[in-house]
């Protein structure tokens, strides 16, 4: 967007005389990422925020549909690249969905640990990176070092460390290993540990809450009529967890091992705390889980005919060869019916849901997103209006804004 | 108080076109009607909540009559229901009622469809591209657009070396 097109001066209601005009971002540390807001600025308050997005826009959803639904699973990775597992999992939902597939118990609690996983790194960037931009350092090194566990155990499952393209329609890529299985135990077990370091340099800390404390406060009529969703939501007090009002996964079986966190404040320190809960109760669904994995198959039956086979069963069964080929040759691929499905799951972020139009063949005809970053970045300027410019990475921070997600 | 179905019926005067597959129910909402519906829907039975705006440009797609359609999901927060509804316009100049002053959410999901699809929201308060750059040409995510190949990236203006 050209600056002239922002410029206060074509504004009459605001008096240009006293006013200047800051570029905050796109590259600028506290954006963390490729954003960029152009800020009208009265000494140091906020008269206006006006966000411009778009620099990291690469045409996602215009690729979902020239790629297939698995094809497509690489593509979603890159979307909230700080827990890609759960975008993976949201998007195979809504295809199974579509396609009338019920995977196997096993395949659900495996992709339920590794949505809570992600949710847990997700949460932890967040806080430590909020945080930093408040001059908080050590926190930082604390949460990095529990993500970095996070992405040993999907490295361990998925041999990839941070897009693991893990997810297939029908199933996983393969099935885990005991020695992941292990890693997840010494994870929950040490996990309280390094939380409640974060909460004890956080919590009481007093620059840290006359940072966040009132700043930036969304009301809960203000957050249904923006459509938010997720842990800033409910920091508003909005009760609403599609894990408990849609349960999908494991989650229906595991419902009473854990709670939905909420708050009334609706401030930056709100969604701070809200993330902080959600994380012990992430902890208790794993370990819930963890202890309850189903044996079985991973992947659904070959003969469902829907899922891409293994290679021991490409190259060794009759069956396993022409399932393969079947799903990969351009003129068989996928039997979809003429329909369209909406599938949602609640990843760290808020609603991540996928809707998804198919004409018949293996592509999808349309593969629309509901991407919580950019619906929260609108929210921006609203929580902005009459702060101090100190205060923007504060909500910026809070708001948990990833770039790739927002621009897709 | 009357369910989506009912109110869209007794609303329009005639059953509306419903469509369910896997539990989400689909209805069919003419353009003229639409902003009536949804503002009925938000204040009357309580879906307050837009939880998503998207457009789909359905050119070649079997059976379609109708070019594009903008899909409204609305979720009712006290009991987690779900509606879609969905409404046709074509071109050559496919418009819509802004719905903004129901729900400020809104108003970047109605600037990303004008961006990708070109069509263009009426009362809509700030309607710009948001994804593309203003300087572009053409509308990304309508089927006619090519994917890859010489698309619209000759239209833009090129610098020399003498003139950088």
């Amino acid at each position: 967007m050209p600056l002239e097109l922002l410029d206060p001066a074509a504004d009459t209601s605001l008096d240009s005389e006293y006013l200047y005009t800051l570029n905050f971002g796109p590259q600028h540390p506290a954006t963390h990422t490729t954003l960029r807001l152009v800020l009208t600025l009265d000494g140091e308050t906020i008269v206006k925020a006006v966000p411009d997005i778009g620099y990291l826009h690469s045409g996602f959803e215009k690729l979902g549909e020239d790629l297939d639904f698995n094809q497509y699973v690489t593509v979603v990775d890159r979307m909230n690249y700080i827990s890609p597992v759960a975008n993976e999992i949201a998007w195979v939902h809504s295809v199974e969905k579509l396609l009338g597939i019920d995977i196997t118990p096993r395949c659900k609690y495996i992709r339920t640990i590794l949505a809570e996983l992600g949710r847990i790194s997700d949460h932890l960037l967040c806080v430590a990176a909020a945080s930093l931009d408040l001059g908080g350092l050590t926190t930082f090194f604390y949460a990095f070092n529990e993500r970095e566990k996070v992405y040993d155990i999907i490295e361990s499952a998925s041999g990839q460390r941070f897009h693991p393209s893990y997810c297939r329609v029908g199933g996983m890529m393969n099935d885990i290993t005991p020695d992941v299985v292990q890693k997840i135990r010494d994870f929950v077990r040490d996990f309280g540990k390094a939380q409640a370091d974060i909460a004890r340099l956080l919590n009481k800390n007093k620059i840290f809450i006359e940072r966040t404390k009132g700043v930036g406060v969304l009301t809960r009529e203000e957050a249904i009529n923006r459509s938010v969703s997720g842990p800033v939501a409910r920091a508003s007090g909005l009760l609403r967890d599609l894990r408990k009002d849609e349960p999908y996964l494991a989650y229906g079986e595991l419902q009473s091992s854990f709670k939905v966190v909420a708050s009334k404040g609706g401030d930056c320190l709100s969604r701070y705390l809200v993330r902080m809960g959600e994380m012990a109760e992430s902890i208790k669904i794993i370990a819930a889980a963890v202890e309850n994995i189903p044996g079985g198959a991973m992947n659904i039956d070959v003969n469902e005919k829907t899922n891409i086979p293994s290679k021991q069963e490409t190259y060794r069964t009759i069956e396993g060869l022409i399932q393969h080929f079947e799903l990969f040759m351009w003129n068989r691929r996928f039997e979809t019916p003429i329909n369209e499905v909406y599938g949602a799951n609640e990843t760290a972020n808020g609603e991540l849901g996928f809707y998804v139009v198919s004409d018949g063949t293996g592509k999808p005809f349309r593969a629309r997103t509901r991407p919580p970053s950019f619906i929260h970045f609108a929210l921006f300027p609203h929580l902005m209006e009459g702060h101090q410019i100190s205060d923007v990475p504060a909500i910026l921070g809070s708001l948990n804004i990833i770039a790739a997600e927002l621009d897709r | 108080m009357p369910t989506a179905v009912e109110y869209c019926s007794s609303l329009l005067g005639s059953p509306v076109p419903i469509s369910e597959f896997k539990g989400n129910i689909r209805l069919v909402i003419p353009a003229e009607k639409i902003y009536a519906v949804l503002s009925g829907l938000k204040s009357s039975v309580g879906y307050d909540m837009l939880c998503d705006l998207a457009g789909i440009d359905y050119l070649n797609y079997p059976e379609a009559t109708d070019r594009y359609a903008v899909l409204y999901s609305l979720t009712n927060t006290s009991t987690g229901e779900r509606v879609f509804l969905k409404t046709f316009v074509n071109d050559p100049e496919p418009e819509l009622p802004s719905v903004v002053a129901l729900w400020e959410g809104a108003n970047w999901m109605e600037r990303e469809v004008f961006d990708m699809f070109g069509i263009t929201f009426t009362g809509h308060p700030d309607l710009r591209r948001i994804l593309m750059p203003d300087a572009f040409v053409g509308h990304p995510l309508r089927k006619d657009y090519p994917l890859r190949g010489y698309g619209e990236r000759h239209n833009f203006p090129t610098l020399t070396r003498a003139e950088s």
